[in-house]
């Protein structure tokens, strides 16, 4: 599932060639005008990001002015300032951080071994287990999360944040990864392993020695799709948590409302940008690998 | 997804199954046993996983579906059928169940048009193009909340998008708090987000199709829209579907952005099968029910998969 490297792939049907002596008039149009509707297309795409970003700088009195300003008259960190004092928000980024970490890296581990395992190992039982596994691709969270309450609950667990570890670490949402980690597994050669293992390297050496470091894609794309889907988890922290120094991110996002005059518009915003620009900055630098990874999972099938 | 059928490499076979020349291994186990066992280990966190927070929660949202919390005090009571029965005779699960239908169709039906005219008219190369894409992918990436915050606001009486359509002078509705426009407003929210996902399943599945087929048709006097209907679409009609199923169950489980941007409201025109199954199980503390609703969901998202498989079968036009 090479996506990107596709994507790159130059030229389509249809596109003028630059070698063209002489290209008609239509085709030299094409281009300019393709620009000027993608530039308009864009707007919906890029102003939201924008005006999240600009309005976090400007007083509430701006925000709500009409027409609204494109970038802030007296730009001001007043907000961002405000978002640490309303809410314990230093607590919750780091909530959400060592959340996201700490199930990218387990998810990580548990879906290598159990690709490799699927792929490269062979043991009796293997296809039942892994349509176990598979079931839980089937399986969206929202229909378990009513019986997974009650089963946190019963052990005392609810309004911590094992919940959200244990499940998105073990369950349905490592499935996905378990899967790509197999696809990638099954296509390392043979003779790499054999080679390992007359070196006398056992099992979880080849694993360790040889095959982790020829996953590196499928590693980067799993770390990605599970940090990204950790990192907005919205349903599971609200049915979990009620106390605000537990609170992770976009659960805090939606708190930012002062009890009398509604939503703190530009804490509010101020805290969103916060949340959301740090993975867009890294979504710039790490374009491919992204899009990559999130395209994985698209193409489960 | 023919996942499980799928050949494992030869090699494979023959290192696993094959006991190693002169090594009976440590303790008398063969190598192919030591295999067996290593392979155990690998999948045990996995399989344990899945057992404990998948398909044990599984059986009990369908033991749960039989019985009923007290709240008053605390207990569980075996109820027979009777969350069956309110279910059918629920006045608002009619109301919940058409505006998780709307939700869905009106996802599908504007996402993947959507993304596949933007993937036809990006698929070729250049700098700008390559710009564009990472524009229309960025949302993607944006935390799902704070992007239906944004809208939120923007979609508010005196927000941005008015403010837009004034200048043209047009007065537009409180979007959020009428109906009809409040559906809309949350499907236009989520197409935007998510479209640049399927933009790029679809620009890898139009770079699969082979340039010399267009450059045959060409030839045969064949033009854009017959290219398009005759050749690209049925070439690229595997990740069609797959994405349609996607898109569907995606949309079916949406919740952060209606209990941000509406609460269900206003009336239950928004209010779909999650969020009522949130409202019921969670603000309400009626688990039992909860979990009725909840094997709604599964058998609406079961019936959609087999329906997949069925259609990937039959409709399909090759598979690689």
């Amino acid at each position: 599932m090479k996506t990107e490297a596709s994507i790159a792939l130059p030229v389509a049907a249809g596109a003028p060639s630059p070698q063209a002596e002489r290209t008609p008039a239509r085709k030299r149009w094409t281009r300019p005008v393709l620009y000027i509707v993608f530039g308009i297309m864009a707007i919906p795409f890029l102003f939201p990001t924008w005006w999240m970003i600009t309005s976090s700088f400007k007083s509430v009195n701006e925000i709500l002015r009409f027409p609204p300003s494109l970038i802030p008259m007296s730009p001001s960190m007043e907000a961002y300032v405000k978002a640490f004092t309303f809410q314990p928000f230093a607590q919750q980024y780091f909530n959400s951080m060592y959340i996201a970490v700490i199930v990218t890296l387990t998810t990580m581990l548990i879906s290598s071994m159990a690709g490799y395992a699927f792929a490269r190992i062979r043991f009796p039982g293997q296809n039942i287990l892994f349509l176990v596994v598979l079931v839980g691709l089937l399986i969206p969270s929202e229909v378990t999360i009513v019986p997974l309450f009650q089963m946190f609950n019963s052990v005392g667990l609810v309004n911590t944040h094992w919940p959200l570890i244990l499940v998105t670490s073990f369950g349905a949402p490592s499935v996905l990864a378990t899967f790509i980690m197999r696809q990638f597994f099954i296509s390392i050669p043979a003779e790499l392993e054999e080679a390992a293992r007359l070196d006398g390297l056992g099992r979880p050496g080849i694993w360790w020695k040889v095959a982790m470091p020829l996953a590196k894609p499928a590693l980067s794309a799993v770390a990605i799709f599970t940090f990204l889907n950790v990192w907005n988890l919205y349903l599971e922290p609200t049915v979990y948590l009620s106390s605000p120094e537990l609170f992770t991110l976009p659960q805090a996002l939606t708190r930012f409302v002062d009890a009398y005059s509604g939503p703190m518009w530009n804490v509010q915003l101020a805290a969103a940008t916060m949340t959301a620009v740090p993975v867009l900055i890294v979504f710039v630098v790490a374009q491919r690998q992204f899009v990559e990874g999130l395209a994985q999972t698209g193409l489960k099938g | 997804m023919s996942i499980v059928s799928k050949s494992r490499p030869a090699g494979a076979d023959a290192l696993a199954g094959r006991p190693g020349p002169a090594s009976p291994g440590r303790r008398g186990l063969t190598l192919k046993r030591r295999d067996q066992i290593a392979g155990y280990l690998f999948i045990a966190p996995q399989v344990l996983g899945i057992v404990i927070f998948v398909l044990v929660p599984l059986a009990l949202v369908v033991y749960y579906s039989f019985q009923e919390w007290n709240v008053l005090s605390g207990s569980i009571e075996f109820v027979g059928a009777d969350n069956y029965t309110k279910l059918l005779n629920d006045p608002q699960i009619g109301q919940v169940l058409l505006a998780t239908a709307i939700f869905s169709v009106g996802i599908v039906c504007t996402n993947i048009p959507l993304a596949l005219l933007l993937a036809s008219l990006l698929n070729r190369s250049g700098r700008g193009i390559a710009f564009f894409r990472t524009v229309f992918f960025s949302p993607v990436v944006v935390s799902l909340v704070a992007w239906t915050l944004v809208w939120g606001f923007l979609l508010q009486d005196n927000g941005g998008i008015n403010g837009l359509l004034s200048v043209f002078g047009i007065h537009g509705p409180n979007w959020l708090q009428n109906g009809p426009t409040a559906m809309a407003s949350v499907i236009v929210v989520q197409l935007f987000k998510n479209v640049g996902l399927n933009m790029v399943l679809f620009l890898a599945a139009l770079q699969g199709v082979p340039r010399e087929l267009y450059e045959a048709a060409r030839v045969d006097g064949a033009t854009g829209p017959v290219l398009f209907r005759r050749i690209t679409l049925p070439l690229i009609s595997p990740t069609v579907l797959l994405t349609v199923i996607i898109t569907i169950v995606g949309s079916l489980q949406v919740f952060a952005q209606i209990a941000v941007l509406t609460q269900g409201g206003p009336g239950l025109s928004t209010n779909v099968l999650v969020y009522y199954l949130f409202q019921q199980a969670f603000d309400f503390h009626h688990f039992g029910y909860g979990s009725t609703l909840a094997i709604v969901l599964f058998v609406i998202v079961l019936v959609l998969t087999i329906v997949q498989w069925q259609l990937r079968k039959k409709w399909v036009f090759y598979e690689n």
